[in-house]
């Protein structure tokens, strides 16, 4: 139990090494979520969307002209 | 759809990438923080407070090197209008600003007890604190147009004017009487600090080097589908505009 208390006292400097850590876990933690669930959100959007595309043939040779390839 | 070709080549080569940079960051990390923590020696001068350094000092490493990549990214953009280039500065951004936020508050919090004052408007604290605000408003300026073209021209610009910020924080401690110590392991003659200490020092710098390129390819394949998707709504817009 000591031990465990005189590590987490840190030789007196407790009060400003664990935010350091804290601080940091929390900021790249917090920008990795944040990244992962951009990326599946927009990729789940676009596989929707060419999904749609797909389904849909009538409207595909129009948007095919309108992307400037060759009907 | 050839815009994309060299997209799709990146997308294929990053998520083969993915998974090792991600092991590769986790052992790392993990192991630097063991060795960091538990199995490094207090500084005869600073105590147990240099156990701050195992985040700061790599924090502010990652926030040159980001910089230094986006002001790359940026120069191809502008020169060869790669439009892989323009994406991965957006990309790295955000995460250079994190790391340069890390850095500048753990600096506080070991200035508090080391040197008595949390801030001082130093040569190399106050480079630091424009490297931050250089990133903010890169990240405003990219987002801050209606056509991304020009915003991405415009922050393309800022990020290669604001690179001159680089050098003059890595030489600032040599330039100027600070407060801040100078170099210890980045310099002429070799690190001059003990293996216990840079052992760890590295491992956690790699961590957060491999961090980064998850990061990047995350939010870099985020940014493919997000053009994408804009390419698709704008032929849909278009052949609904002939259909009338």
């Amino acid at each position: 139990m000591d031990a465990i208390r005189s590590f987490l006292a840190m030789g007196g400097y407790g009060a400003y090494i664990w935010p350091c850590y804290l601080l940091a876990t929390v900021v790249m933690v917090g920008l990795l979520v944040v990244s992962v669930r951009t990326a599946r959100r927009r990729e789940g959007e676009l596989d929707r969307l060419q999904q749609l595309r797909r389904d849909r043939p009538g409207r595909r040779r129009r948007t095919a002209i309108a992307e400037g390839s060759n009907p | 759809m050839h815009r994309f070709a060299n997209p799709a080549r990146f997308l294929r080569l990053a998520n083969v990438a993915l998974p090792w940079l991600a092991a590769l960051a986790v052992l790392s990390l993990a192991a630097g923080l063991y060795l960091a923590l538990f199995d490094s020696p207090p500084d005869y001068q600073q105590g147990d407070t240099v156990r701050i350094m195992y985040i700061h000092v790599p924090s502010a490493w990652m926030g040159m090197f980001c910089y230094t990549a986006m002001a790359a990214f940026s120069a191809m953009a502008l020169i060869w209008k790669h439009p892989l280039a323009d994406l991965l500065a957006r990309a790295t951004a955000p995460i250079g600003a994190a790391f340069t936020l890390i850095c500048l508050v753990t600096g506080s919090l070991w200035g508090k007890p080391m040197w008595g004052t949390w801030w001082a408007w130093d040569a190399r604290l106050t480079s630091m604190l424009i490297l931050f605000f250089l990133y903010l408003g890169y990240m405003a300026l990219a987002n801050a147009f209606d056509d991304p073209g020009r915003g991405a021209r415009a922050s393309a610009i800022l990020a290669l004017v604001g690179f001159v910020n680089v050098p003059v924080i890595k030489w600032s401690v040599d330039w100027w009487n600070t407060l801040h110590q100078p170099a210890s392991v980045i310099k002429m003659g070799g690190p001059a600090i003990d293996k216990s200490m840079l052992i760890p020092l590295l491992l956690m710098a790699l961590g957060f080097q491999a961090y980064y390129f998850v990061v990047l390819i995350l939010r870099a394949r985020a940014e493919i589908a997000a053009a994408k998707i804009g390419t698709i709504r704008m032929a849909q817009v278009h052949a609904a505009g002939q259909g009338d």
